[in-house]
């Protein structure tokens, strides 16, 4: 499951998951729905990214950023998301891939460019039975 | 939180923790008002706190300062300038952002309203097919590798020497379009690559194009240096570094978390990363984000003539007809001679949504502006008014010569979405004889007039403070959104 949440200047991105990886995962569906509609975006491609960082906060944010890259440089956009987490001697990696499809002007609803994920409001933590994974965007 | 009263718009936060030197805001009793209101509402983000967390960083100069348009921001908050000595300060992302030198263009016509009767819808259809913006979309200028590093070390010059635009565009741009500092090597080849397409672009969320009308004029003789007479037809480009700028924000924001440690530089909030100006890091840093507002002059420099040519096909102008009046950036970081404490020194200034505002006699503005100072230009949202202001002497003295950029947000994208509807807006300010369009109708309701602080207010403070002075009043008539 993922939502919105208010924040003055630009907006919050929240994902929820009974794991960490699908809060992750959550999250940035929750950003890309931020941009386009993502439930018209088709699963046609496949992209593999890795990012690392010395904790989890960090990681979501580096995870978030290159996603944003990756479809900024490639003009898609992604709609599903499979995240993997490994904690490797206080390092922490993720594997993940996203799928999406070339931003479609006439069938995409396209609504406004998130610029990067920032670390205010930046949460990964437990909740309830599960994991919350959140931050604000830069819009 | 303690905030004393200096005079009718000036504030103090005495230095309190570990600020280093104390915060100033330049404000008025209704700003103040919501600044607590915020504070009070928002005990750990708000603009007050981030004010005394800049505060705090080493090699700061004077004060922490926020000016009337202030509000919340990452790390800095959005209307703020923080001056740093140059051996003892650092360079911090907090005061630049992802958007650098995201700015405002405007560009003086021949033209007065009557001249647009009937070919209003015209222009406005073609100024929205040419000139391309929104998420996703492409620039005209397809550039290669080794010719987006021209752009990062020319800035505004290579687009003029692509054909876009004159040399006389250069002359009425800050630093001419071009700052020496920059170092293409510095900046990530991700970064690079995303904005292969993307020169030449307006892109999303506030930024913008507006075709205006001069409604009022307060200083003839600044109007009469910046070629301003009432009724006069004008456009403003709101625009900056777009993909590039963001990709630099991103890269440098990791690079400059693990300076922070490296230095141990201990720093209130994690969005206020930074490295010592005279470190490896920093000098890596500056370079980037020197490299990212060449970027975003040069685009503005793009998207300008695109703009003259459509004024050119619908109305008949010739191209030289069109001038650029100024061009101002905010989010950069530029090292300037100030004075602090009777000494002249050189200072790395770093603005948040606040432009530099030169008053009268500075060498770095143009000749044909000497005498009155540099133009301000303070863009509003859509429906609501923007302003030419000067810079002043007494700017320079209190404000390291810095003017406000726009309202200021009050009210969340989110909130905003919720209580607008872009088709509603769109046609209210229809009635009001304003033609809004949109590439997102969503986006439009995120941008709602009524989402931001009264501009009237912002600039009236600037003005009666003496910081920056008014000059001229600009209604929209067309306005052109991502």
């Amino acid at each position: 499951m993922f939502e919105l949440f208010e924040h003055k200047a630009d907006i919050g991105v929240r994902g929820y998951g009974s794991t960490l990886a699908e809060a992750f995962e959550e999250c940035a569906k929750a950003m890309f729905s931020v941009m386009v509609n993502i439930f018209n975006v088709r699963a046609k491609e496949e992209i593999l990214v890795e990012v690392k960082a010395t904790n989890l906060e960090e990681l979501l944010v580096e995870w978030l950023n290159v996603l944003l890259s990756e479809a900024s440089l490639r003009e898609m956009f992604f709609s599903e998301f499979e995240v993997e987490i490994a904690n490797e001697n206080k390092q922490f990696r993720l594997f993940g891939k996203a799928r999406g499809e070339k931003i479609d002007k006439k069938r995409h609803s396209i609504d406004v460019e998130v610029k990067g994920a920032t670390y205010s409001q930046l949460k990964v933590e437990r909740k309830n039975n599960g994991f919350l994974a959140q931050c604000v965007v830069d819009v | 939180m303690n905030l004393e009263k200096i005079d009718d718009f000036h504030w103090r936060i005495p230095v309190q923790g570990n600020m280093r030197v104390p915060g100033r805001i330049v404000a008025n009793e209704s700003i103040v008002g919501m600044l607590r209101e915020e504070f009070n509402k928002n005990p750990e983000w708000n603009s007050l706190n981030q004010i005394k967390n800049v505060a705090a960083l080493p090699g700061i100069q004077r004060y922490s300062l926020a000016l009337a348009d202030v509000h919340c921001g990452y790390g800095a908050p959005i209307g703020s300038v923080t001056a740093m000595d140059l051996d003892e300060g650092v360079i911090t992302f907090g005061s630049i952002g992802f958007d650098i030198n995201c700015g405002v263009r405007t560009l003086r016509t021949p033209l007065q309203e009557k001249h647009l009767e009937g070919k209003k819808e015209l222009l406005a259809e073609q100024l929205f097919e040419k000139i391309p913006a929104g998420l996703g979309s492409t620039g005209k200028l397809k550039l290669s590798e080794s010719a987006i590093d021209e752009v990062l070390a020319l800035g505004a010059e290579y687009a003029v020497k692509q054909g876009f635009g004159f040399k006389d565009d250069l002359k009425f741009t800050e630093l001419e379009g071009k700052t020496e500092n920059a170092e293409p090597g510095n900046v990530s080849l991700k970064a690079k690559q995303r904005q292969f397409k993307q020169i030449g672009t307006l892109g999303s969320g506030n930024h913008y194009l507006e075709v205006q009308v001069v409604e009022e004029i307060f200083d003839a003789d600044a109007a009469k240096a910046f070629g301003l007479f009432s009724g006069q037809i004008l456009v403003s480009i709101h625009c900056g570094s777009r993909a590039l700028g963001h990709q630099i924000g991103m890269d440098y924001l990791k690079e400059l978390g693990e300076a922070t440690k490296k230095y141990g530089i201990k720093i209130n909030d994690k969005e206020l990363v930074c490295a010592p100006i005279k470190s490896i890091e920093g000098e890596k840093y500056f370079s980037a984000v020197s490299a990212g507002i060449n970027c975003a002059f040069a685009n503005r420099q793009v998207l300008a003539h695109l703009t003259r040519e459509v004024f050119c096909n619908v109305l008949g102008l010739s191209e030289r007809e069109i001038e650029t009046l100024y061009d101002v950036g905010h989010n950069t970081a530029k090292i300037e001679v100030h004075e602090v404490e009777g000494e002249r020194k050189e200072l790395m200034v770093q603005r948040k949504g606040s432009t530099r505002g030169f008053g009268p006699g500075r060498k770095e503005i143009p000749e044909k502006y000497h005498t009155v100072g540099q133009p301000i230009l303070v863009g509003g949202t859509m429906g609501t008014h923007s302003y030419i202001l000067a810079g002043t002497e007494k700017g320079m003295i209190e404000v390291f010569g810095s003017g406000v950029h726009g309202a200021g947000r009050k009210m969340s994208r989110h909130a905003a979405i919720r209580q607008f509807r872009g088709e509603q807006i769109a046609l209210e300010l229809k009635e009001k004889g304003i033609i809004v369009k949109a590439h997102s109708l969503k986006g439009t309701a995120e941008e709602a007039p009524s989402a931001y602080k009264d501009i009237d207010s912002v600039v009236s403070v600037m003005h009666s403070s003496g910081l920056n002075k008014k000059v001229a009043r600009l209604k929209p008539i067309i306005t052109v959104k991502g």
